[in-house]
């Protein structure tokens, strides 16, 4: 075993060396335009984009037709949001999302808001998960996209997606989802789950960075989205630029590998991810973990270890790379706002840590990770002043702080 | 974000880490911070009554590798110092020390207000015992 251990694959994830097989060619022998009609290399090229298409296209039970490439998930979003506010203008100009959301979509939801949109930021239960009835409350005859993602990338909570998309396709109201952290790990389907706009990324499923594609539905209905970047009309006319050729092959390699082993890929990390969960917890006390493990992503695990706060836990586990909602690991300093729309309080905020496991983590790093957190846990706890008043009995939630 | 040597050396041997008698009368206890906002240093020194010397100190701190390193650190520099000359420590002093980052500057900021706290609370006690003189020591 070698360290440092990776388990932050909800950052990203290494590229699976099959991936990269597949890739090497593209970067010096096929290396066209795929836009280029009147020449081999052109065509050849041509042929692999779609060849990926076709692959992320299976991953999701789409058509090829209806896979759009972008840069990432990132723009996928942007474009999703925008390109429908623009394009639905007229029919109303009121959208519909979540607390919980990655900044991707708050942020350009918050931008349409100040461009005369209005935004409703539906609230979520303690698991993570939103509430259906009020999703139903909120819309009005001026909605036009309901955007709440499939999986959420801090905690790894699955949204009833079925069930939103249906009640969206019932009001005639479009439903674009970020599904970033769900395909490839968990079963994603367009149709049976009623999804008219998807985001999805290269790099979260062993594909390269840079590249990313957004699911845009043809048919039943027929969905069209404003341009937001001008140019040569590529990807029928909704993403301008010349196509990142070597990284869409990579991306659909990807899907395809995910589709592939999925069944046996996902019941490993759920394995190894409740190995490492039953690790800590029975070794340490006054752990929490956040979100629901009913609704939840196979390999995602967010615990909060009360009283020893997220970046110094960090590092103390310095040969283990996971992440921390902790404020001081964040640029806001300001502690996670997924785990507060939870409604978990900001002292607890402060000490959570995300587990993201991967194909490409062993057992015996599991083993290692779970030694490591619990006598580093231990030793923080032991120059914790506030596990010291705890174990006095002192209520922290009683005690009149001295702080500015 | 990488820490600096003296930091990791603070965080990974600690100094003086532990508790005082808080109800010994040459005891005195400052806390500062909140949970809520990721810190929470307690710090404590006992003074020698006639020299006015910090003979010892403690520190329990909840917070980030930097917080725990500034009140390590804090420790270490009051011990041996008289009261006032405790008071003249500056956070910038300790920012320095650790080559703390621009983020990491409020950590330093609660050490100098710990150092604070526990000596007002170390005077307050001397204060009401000078103003109500216990029979024993009459």
């Amino acid at each position: 075993m070698q360290t440092p251990i990776y388990m932050d694959n909800h950052a990203t994830t290494p590229v699976d060396p099959r991936v990269l097989e597949a890739m090497l060619p593209y970067f010096t022998k096929v290396f066209g335009n795929a836009a280029s009609r009147n020449h081999s290399f052109g065509w050849e090229a041509e042929k692999a984009v779609d060849n990926a298409r076709k692959q992320i296209a299976d991953l999701i039970g789409a058509t090829p037709k209806e896979i759009i490439f972008t840069s990432g998930a990132t723009e996928s979003n942007n474009l999703a949001i925008k390109g429908v506010a623009e394009m639905y203008a007229e029919r109303g100009n009121h959208i519909i999302t979540s607390a919980t959301e990655h900044k991707a979509v708050l942020d350009t939801c918050k931008r349409l808001e100040k461009q005369g949109c209005r935004v409703t930021y539906l609230p979520v239960q303690r698991d993570g998960r939103i509430d259906l009835e009020m999703l139903e409350e909120a819309i009005t005859d001026k909605t036009i996209l309901i955007s709440i993602m499939y999986a959420n990338n801090e905690i790894g909570v699955i949204q009833p997606i079925a069930e939103i998309g249906k009640l969206a396709h019932a009001r005639k109201i479009l439903f674009h989802t970020d599904a970033v952290q769900a395909t490839g790990k968990v079963p994603v389907n367009v149709q049976t789950d009623n999804i008219d706009l998807l985001s999805l990324s290269g790099h979260k499923i062993y594909g390269p960075k840079g590249v990313g594609a957004l699911y845009v539905r043809r048919k039943n209905p027929r969905v069209q989205i404003a341009a937001q970047m001008d140019g040569g009309g590529h990807e029928r006319g909704m993403r301008s630029g010349t196509l990142n050729v070597t990284g869409i092959v990579g991306l659909g390699k990807a899907c395809e590998l995910c589709n592939q082993e999925m069944p046996a890929e996902s019941k490993r990390l759920a394995y190894l991810r409740d190995k490492l969960k039953e690790g800590i917890l029975s070794q340490l006390d006054e752990c929490y973990i956040n979100g629901s493990m009913e609704h939840r992503l196979p390999h995602n695990i967010n615990i909060s270890f009360a009283y020893v706060e997220g970046e110094s836990l960090l590092m103390g586990i310095n040969d283990v790379a996971v992440s921390s909602g902790s404020a001081c690991t964040s640029a806001t300093l300001e502690p996670s706002y997924v785990l507060k729309a939870l409604g978990v309080g900001e002292d607890l905020a402060h000490t959570s840590i995300r587990f993201g496991i991967g194909r490409f983590n062993t057992e015996e790093e599991v083993d290692y990770v779970i030694k490591r957190v619990v006598e580093t846990v231990m030793r923080l706890r032991e120059l914790s002043p506030l596990y010291d008043m705890a174990k006095e009995g002192i209520d922290l939630s009683k005690v009149s702080w001295a702080a500015d | 974000m990488a820490y600096s040597e003296k930091v990791l050396d603070h965080y990974n041997k600690p100094r003086n880490v532990g508790t005082l008698d808080k109800n010994d009368p040459n005891v005195g206890t400052g806390m500062v911070g909140a949970p809520e906002c990721g810190d929470v240093m307690r710090l404590q020194l006992k003074v020698n009554e006639e020299t006015q010397i910090i003979e010892d100190a403690k520190f329990k701190t909840f917070g980030c590798g930097s917080a725990i390193a500034s009140s390590s650190l804090a420790t270490e520099w009051i011990k041996g110092k008289t009261v006032d000359e405790a008071l003249e420590i500056k956070n910038t002093d300790i920012v320095s020390e650790l080559s703390l980052p621009p983020v990491k500057i409020h950590c330093s900021v609660l050490a100098e207000d710990a150092i604070h706290a526990a000596i007002t609370d170390y005077k307050a006690k001397r204060a009401a015992r000078e103003g109500s003189p216990q029979p024993a020591n009459a």
